[in-house]
């Protein structure tokens, strides 16, 4: 009821995220989503992709320091108050949010939430308890 | 009007001097024999005896120490005076690994006061002045060496001690300081600070002893006008002493080793041949007075030229130039000494690749070091914080082994150019050996 996420370290100098995005589209890899966090001096770009065996493959071909972590995506109606909801039901439920960020898919009225959590079967349980659902890897592909 | 301090000895004919060195070398080769199994067996290892050192002709024939040996024989392993006898303990710039402590007699303070007050007098001092000491205080040679010689001329004397920046320019202007001792850097920093506020002209500084670190020509120029005095160089060593081992004088043209203290040389640093005066070579010192810690032929690594032509001033004493160079990789930052062997020993125990990369800077007259790390799938992971994290023990680490604050940089693999032969480690771009 997780997917995998790819992290890729990126020093902080003109050009270095051009130079990984060009990587991915060189090799014809589609990014569903991607976030930035960034410190003074590097950064960590998140992405997700369908087929995480390649990409990773690719990045380290080129020398990327890459991590993959399982993160929650958790779809929602496209409507108000959804995202609310679920944060609700996490933070009732004492699971603490590191990180999120937001990604579209094709599937029409729906949004989606990337979501790290430190413990993340306890975070689907609650989730799923709420009538809240979780995708899985598999399943991003035909989104 | 040319003013010493001691006018009998640092103006003393060529032949005393000599006659001086020869007698106290004896007296300090048959000491060392007899109270440090060190230097025993070390002159047993060369089949050498006391007798055969009868003159400074025969120093040549001694073997060096190094700064290695002072490492090995750490704490005690040097002392030729039993502890009851010793009153004070100074160490090198604490670096772990490399920390060098000294030990003094009372006699070993007044001779180091007095080499330090030379300089001050050389300076033009006298006890009309003020003396500003902006040197640390504590284990670091500068504020206690500067201190002592100062209390000795008889100014009035300010242990500021280094940093506050502010407090520095208010008791300047308050107290009318009119010598100041610190490093280059931080003068050419209170220089700048002082523009800034606008109060240079209630400075009543007339001269500056600048040392602990190299400096330019220009650098030099640059204190002399911002802040209207004449800038003085001084040379030493907590090995052999401390600040005043060499000071400069009116002249202004290289400094003048205190001879009578210390017997300069220069050697080949490969051959260990002892070369002419005029010729570049790597500086080593016996000190033949020191009764605590003496040293044989200490091989300081500094690469300068010695010269004993006439000097206008009128002291006869040797003249060495500013060090040129080092014969080994220690840099000087910030007036603490750096072995790159120490950040890359961190490096190491953190788990971070060889590869790395220093580069030491001199932003607005002060030194930055910044150490470049190649970034590992291991040290890696999504959360900023948890990098973060790692990049600050590093920082922290770094900070602990050199006693100063370092940057880290994380780069990507292969960030650092991989060279051929002998890698690349250091980048020194103050330029601070020109000449």
């Amino acid at each position: 009821m997780t997917v995998k996420q790819i992290s890729v370290f990126l020093e902080n100098k003109p050009g270095r995220l051009a130079e990984f995005t060009d990587v991915l589209s060189e090799n014809n890899i589609n990014m569903r989503a991607m976030s930035l966090a960034e410190a003074s001096d590097f950064g960590i770009a998140r992405v997700i992709v369908d087929d995480v065996y390649n990409a990773v493959t690719v990045l380290k071909d080129n020398d990327y320091i890459v991590s993959i972590t399982k993160v929650l995506a958790v779809e929602m109606p496209d409507e108000p108050g959804a995202l609310s909801r679920v944060i609700k039901v996490l933070g009732d439920s004492d699971v603490n949010v590191e990180y999120m960020y937001a990604f579209t898919a094709r599937k029409k009225d729906c949004a989606y939430m990337i979501i790290r959590v430190a413990d993340n079967k306890k975070a689907i349980e609650v989730l799923q308890q709420n009538g809240i659902r979780p995708v899985c890897q598999d399943e991003l592909v035909e989104l | 009007m040319e003013r010493y301090y001691q006018p009998e000895i640092e103006c003393a004919s060529r032949e005393q001097i000599r006659e001086w060195q020869s007698e106290r070398l004896v007296k300090q080769v048959q000491n060392v024999w007899d109270n440090v199994p060190f230097y025993k067996k070390k002159m047993q290892e060369q089949g050498l005896e006391p007798g055969d050192i009868k003159s400074v002709d025969d120093l040549h024939k001694l073997p060096f120490v190094t700064k290695d040996d002072l490492r090995d024989c750490y704490p005690y392993g040097l002392l030729a005076r039993p502890l009851s006898e010793c009153v004070r303990i100074q160490s090198t710039s604490g670096t772990t690994g490399r920390r060098v402590v000294a030990f003094y007699t009372q006699h070993d303070i007044d001779l180091w006061e007095d080499c330090c007050a030379r300089a001050i007098v050389a300076a033009g001092g006298t006890n009309e002045d003020v003396c500003h000491v902006s040197y640390g205080y504590g284990l670091f040679t500068g504020g206690p060496g500067l201190n002592g010689g100062s209390h000795k001329v008889g100014c009035l004397t300010l242990p500021m001690s280094s940093g506050n920046t502010e407090r520095q320019i208010q008791f300047m202007t308050d107290l009318g300081s009119t010598i100041l001792c610190c490093t280059p850097s931080y003068a050419a920093y209170l220089a700048e600070s002082i523009h800034e506020k606008g109060v240079r002209d209630q400075i009543k500084l007339k001269a500056g002893i600048f040392g602990a670190e190299a400096w330019t020509e220009e650098m030099r120029h640059d204190i002399e006008e911002k802040l209207g005095i004449k800038a003085y160089d001084i040379y030493g060593l907590t090995e052999i002493s401390g600040p005043g081992v060499s000071f400069e004088c009116s002249a202004q043209s290289g400094m003048h080793v205190n001879e009578d203290h210390f017997i300069a040389e220069v050697i080949n640093p490969k051959t260990g041949e002892v070369l002419p005066d005029g010729e570049k070579g790597e500086l080593v010192f016996t000190s033949i007075t020191k009764e605590a810690f003496p040293l044989i032929r200490y091989r300081t690594r500094d690469i300068c030229i010695l010269s004993r032509e006439k000097c206008a001033c009128g002291r006869t004493h040797v003249k060495m130039t500013k060090p040129l160079g080092r014969s080994d990789d220690m840099l000087i930052v910030k007036g603490v000494n750096v072995f790159p062997s120490q950040i890359e020993t961190v490096l190491m125990n953190k788990g971070y690749p060889a590869n790395y990369q220093i580069i030491v800077d001199r932003v607005n007259n002060s030194d930055t070091i910044e150490v470049q790390v190649e970034m590992t799938s291991e040290m890696f992971s999504d959360s900023l914080s948890a990098v973060s994290a790692k990049e600050k023990e590093l920082v922290d680490a770094l900070k602990a082994m050199l006693g100063i604050y370092a940057k880290v940089k994380l780069v990507n693999p292969k960030a650092i150019t991989r060279s051929e032969g002998k890698a690349v480690r250091v980048i020194d771009k103050r330029n601070l050996y020109q000449q």
